[in-house]
C-alpha cells in the first residue's frame, strides 16, 4: 500500500512542518500516577498511525492529550503549532476527534447530531442536509437523519458520531494545503465485523486522499489490514513504533501483551493468532 | 416512526410543508421551530390583551390600543377614552403583565441554559437551590434594608435588592457547580442533593433573618416568599428589566455552545466551543437572572422546568430556538396563571408561586417517573 499516492490537485502547503504530528517527551500524570511516560513520535499525513497495547497502557490518555482533554508536561505540534497555544475553533478547523462512547444529554435527531459537526455556520440548509446525507452514506447508514439517537444501538450511535466527525473535517486537506486529521478511540470497538472494516476502510481512505488518522485500535488484525504505521504501548511508555510489517511480529507483540502470540503473514497480508 | 417511512409514497401535505413538520420527520426541526415560535409570539400578544382586559372591572382593551404610544408623550387622551379604564390598565394591569412577561421569560429560559449547562432536564433554579440563594440575598436587604446595610442601600437604591439576590444565586450556582459537576458530568442524584442541602442551609439563613424581622418586615418576608407578582409597579419592572433584558438578549449567543455540550464537555471542545467561557458566562447569566425575577417576586418554581421540557418534547433541545421558545411561553404562562391567581378568589388573590406549584411539582414528578431509569439517579 502506497500511503502518499495522492491526486495532483491536491493543493501542498509549502511548511514542511504542516504534514505532521509530533508529540515530544510527553508525559501524563493522574494523581501521583504517571499514566503516559515521556513518549515521543512522530506521525505524518496521508499514514493511518495505530496505536496498540494492553488496557491500561495509557492508550487513550495518550490520545487525550493531543486532543486537548489532559493537561500534559511536554510538547505536541500538530500542523506545525503547539496545540496548547491553538485556539479550540483554529483546532477544530484541523481536526476531529471521536471518542471511546458518547451519551447524549438531550433526544436529538440523527442529523441534528451530525450537523453539530458541520462548523460552517454560513452553509445553507440544502448544502448542510446535502452533507449529513453524504457522511450517513459514508457510514453505512443512508436514511436514518430523522431517527432519534438514543433509539439507535450503540454501534449505529457510534457510526453517527463519526458522520458528525468526517463533517467538520470533510476534505483531508484544507484550500491552504493543510492535511486535516481524525484522531479515533477504539473507533470499531462496538461494532460488529462488517462495519469494522467499512468504518476502518474510510478511516483508512481519508488518509489515502491526505489526511492523517492516529486511531487507538485494540484488534491487532484490524491493525495489520489497514494501519500503515504503528505504535506500541506498555505501561504507559512506548515501547516501539513503525511501519506495520515491522511492528506485528511475533516475540514484539507477544512481549506487549504478555501473550504467545503468532504472527501469520501470507502475501500481502498479516495475521495475528493467540495460542492457548 | 415517521409517516414517511410507513407510507413511502405519501406526499407531506401544504401544511405539514408549511409548518416544518414534514422536515421536522427527516430530522431538521428548524422549520418547525420557526414556525412555533411565530406562534408563540401571536399567543403572547392574545395573553397580554386578555389579561389587561380582565379584572375586578372589564376594560375594552382593544379601544385603548391605539393610545398606547400616549404614555411616552405629554399627549391629551381623547374624551372617548374612559380615564379610569385608562389608569386601570396603564398603571395597574400593564406594569404587572410587563412584570410577569420578563419573570416568566427569565425563569424559562434560566432553566433552559442551566439543563443545557447540567446536561440535564432536571436542573432548574428553582429546585437547585439557586433560588433559595437568591431569596436569601434579597431577604438581607429586606429585613437589614433600613438598618444594618442602609448606607449600601442608599448607594443601590432600587437595585440594591435585585443585586443582592444576583450575589446569593451566583454563590449558590458556583457551589452547585463544584459539588454535583466532575469531569464534565454532572450526577442528577448529587445535583438534587446538593440543591436540597444547599436550598436548607439558605433556608436557615433567611430563616434567622425572619426571626429578627419587625412585623411590616415579616408580612413582606411571608408574601414575598410565596411568590407573586401583587404589588407590582413601573419601579419593579424599572429594576429587573435592565438585568432580565440583557440576559436575553445575550443568551441566543450561548446556543451553539450549549448545543455542543449536549455531546459532553469534551467533544464540545472538539468542535471548537470555549467550554469553560461557556460555563463562567451561563452561571453569570442564570444567578443574574434568577436574581432578578426572584428579588422582585419572590419564589415563583417550577416555571424553568416545565417550559423548556414541554418546548424540548415538540422542536427538540436545539438552543438556538429552545432559547426564545422559552422566553414567549415562559412570559405567556406567567401572565395567565397570574391573571388566573388575581382572578380566582377575588377580590382577595393568591400568590402566583402556589398556582405554578401545583402546576408544576406534578409534572416534575411525572418527568422524574417518565425517566425512571434513564436518569442513572
Amino acid at each position: 500500500m502506497t500511503a502518499l499516492a495522492r491526486s495532483h490537485e491536491t493543493p501542498v502547503c509549502e511548511d514542511p512542518a504542516s504534514r505532521f504530528l509530533s508529540v515530544g517527551d510527553v508525559s501524563v500524570s493522574i494523581g501521583r500516577a504517571g499514566i503516559v511516560r515521556s513518549v515521543s513520535f512522530t506521525a505524518q499525513a496521508g499514514e493511518l498511525l495505530a496505536i496498540i497495547g494492553p488496557s491500561g497502557s495509557g492508550k487513550t490518555t495518550l490520545l487525550k492529550a493531543i486532543t486537548g482533554e489532559r493537561s500534559y508536561s511536554g510538547r505536541i505540534e500538530l500542523a506545525g503549532r503547539d496545540v496548547r497555544a491553538t485556539s479550540p475553533e483554529d483546532q477544530a478547523e484541523i481536526r476531529g476527534v471521536l471518542p471511546q462512547a458518547s451519551h447524549l444529554s438531550f433526544p436529538l435527531t440523527v442529523a441534528e447530531v451530525i450537523g453539530l459537526g458541520l462548523l460552517d455556520l454560513r452553509a445553507g440548509r440544502p448544502a448542510r442536509a446535502g452533507r449529513i446525507a453524504d457522511a450517513l452514506h459514508k457510514v453505512g447508514l443512508s436514511g436514518f437523519e430523522g431517527r432519534t439517537y438514543q433509539d439507535l444501538s450503540g454501534g449505529e450511535q457510534q457510526r453517527v458520531q463519526l458522520a458528525r466527525v468526517l463533517c467538520q473535517v470533510w476534505e483531508p486537506v484544507s484550500k491552504d494545503g493543510v492535511p486535516r486529521w481524525l484522531f479515533l478511540d477504539e473507533p470499531v470497538s462496538s461494532l460488529d465485523i462488517k462495519h469494522q472494516y467499512q468504518i476502518m476502510a474510510l478511516a483508512a481512505d481519508y488518509a489515502r486522499r491526505g489526511g492523517g488518522v492516529v486511531s487507538v485500535m485494540h484488534d491487532l488484525n484490524l491493525t495489520a489490514r489497514f494501519a500503515d504505521k504503528v505504535a506500541i504501548m506498555k505501561q504507559g511508555r512506548l515501547l516501539d513504533h513503525g511501519p506495520v510489517e515491522n511492528m506485528l511480529e511475533s516475540r514484539k507483540l507477544s512481549e506487549t501483551f504478555e501473550a504467545e502470540l503468532d504472527v501469520i503473514r501470507s502475501g500481502d497480508s498479516i495475521h495475528v493468532l493467540c495460542r492457548e | 416512526m415517521a409517516v414517511g417511512e410507513t407510507f413511502p409514497n405519501a406526499r407531506p401535505g401544504w401544511l405539514a410543508e408549511r409548518t416544518g413538520l414534514a422536515a421536522a420527520r427527516q430530522g431538521d426541526r428548524a422549520a418547525l421551530a420557526r414556525s412555533l415560535i411565530l406562534l408563540l409570539a401571536l399567543v403572547l400578544g392574545v395573553t397580554v390583551l386578555g389579561s389587561l382586559a380582565t379584572g375586578p372591572i372589564t376594560v375594552p382593551v382593544l379601544d385603548l390600543l391605539p393610545h398606547v404610544p400616549k404614555l411616552f408623550t405629554a399627549e391629551e387622551l381623547p374624551a372617548s377614552v374612559s380615564m379610569r379604564d385608562w389608569v386601570v390598565v396603564t398603571e395597574i394591569r400593564l406594569p404587572r403583565v410587563v412584570l410577569g412577561a420578563l419573570i416568566g421569560a427569565a425563569l424559562a429560559v434560566s432553566g433552559a441554559v442551566m439543563q443545557g449547562l447540567f446536561r440535564n432536564s432536571l436542573a432548574d433554579p428553582g429546585i437547585v437551590g439557586v433560588s433559595a440563594g437568591a431569596g436569601l440575598g434579597a431577604a438581607l436587604f429586606i429585613v437589614l434594608g433600613n438598618a444594618a446595610l442602609a448606607p449600601v442601600m442608599a448607594v443601590l437604591g432600587i437595585y440594591a435588592v435585585p443585586i443582592a439576590a444576583f450575589a446569593g444565586g451566583l454563590i449558590n450556582t458556583l457551589l452547585l457547580y463544584r459539588i454535583g459537576t466532575r469531569g464534565g458530568f454532572t450526577s442528577v442524584a448529587t445535583l438534587l442533593l446538593a440543591g436540597i442541602a444547599l436550598g436548607a442551609l439558605t433556608g436557615a439563613a433567611t430563616g434567622l433573618l425572619v426571626y429578627v424581622a419587625d412585623d411590616q418586615e415579616l408580612r413582606d418576608l411571608q408574601f414575598w416568599g410565596l411568590g407573586s407578582l401583587a404589588g407590582a409597579n413601573w419601579e419593579k419592572v424599572a429594576s429587573a428589566a435592565p438585568i432580565i433584558l440583557a440576559m436575553l438578549f445575550a443568551t441566543p449567543f450561548l446556543a451553539r455552545g450549549l448545543n455542543a455540550l449536549t455531546l459532553g464537555e469534551a467533544a464540545a471542545a472538539h468542535i471548537g466551543i470555549r467550554v469553560q467561557r461557556l460555563k463562567n458566562i451561563s452561571i453569570l447569566l442564570v444567578a443574574a437572572a434568577t436574581g432578578a425575577s426572584v428579588a422582585v417576586s419572590g419564589g415563583i418554581g417550577f416555571v424553568g422546568i416545565v417550559v423548556p421540557h414541554l418546548l424540548r418534547l415538540t422542536i427538540g433541545p436545539d438552543h438556538r430556538f429552545l432559547l426564545p421558545a422559552a422566553a414567549l411561553l415562559g412570559a405567556i404562562l406567567l401572565i395567565a396563571a397570574d391573571t388566573l391567581a388575581r382572578t380566582i378568589v377575588a377580590p382577595a388573590e393568591l400568590p402566583i408561586g402556589i398556582i405554578t406549584a401545583f402546576a408544576g411539582a406534578p409534572f416534575f414528578l411525572w418527568i422524574l417517573l417518565k425517566n425512571r431509569g434513564l436518569s442513572g439517579l
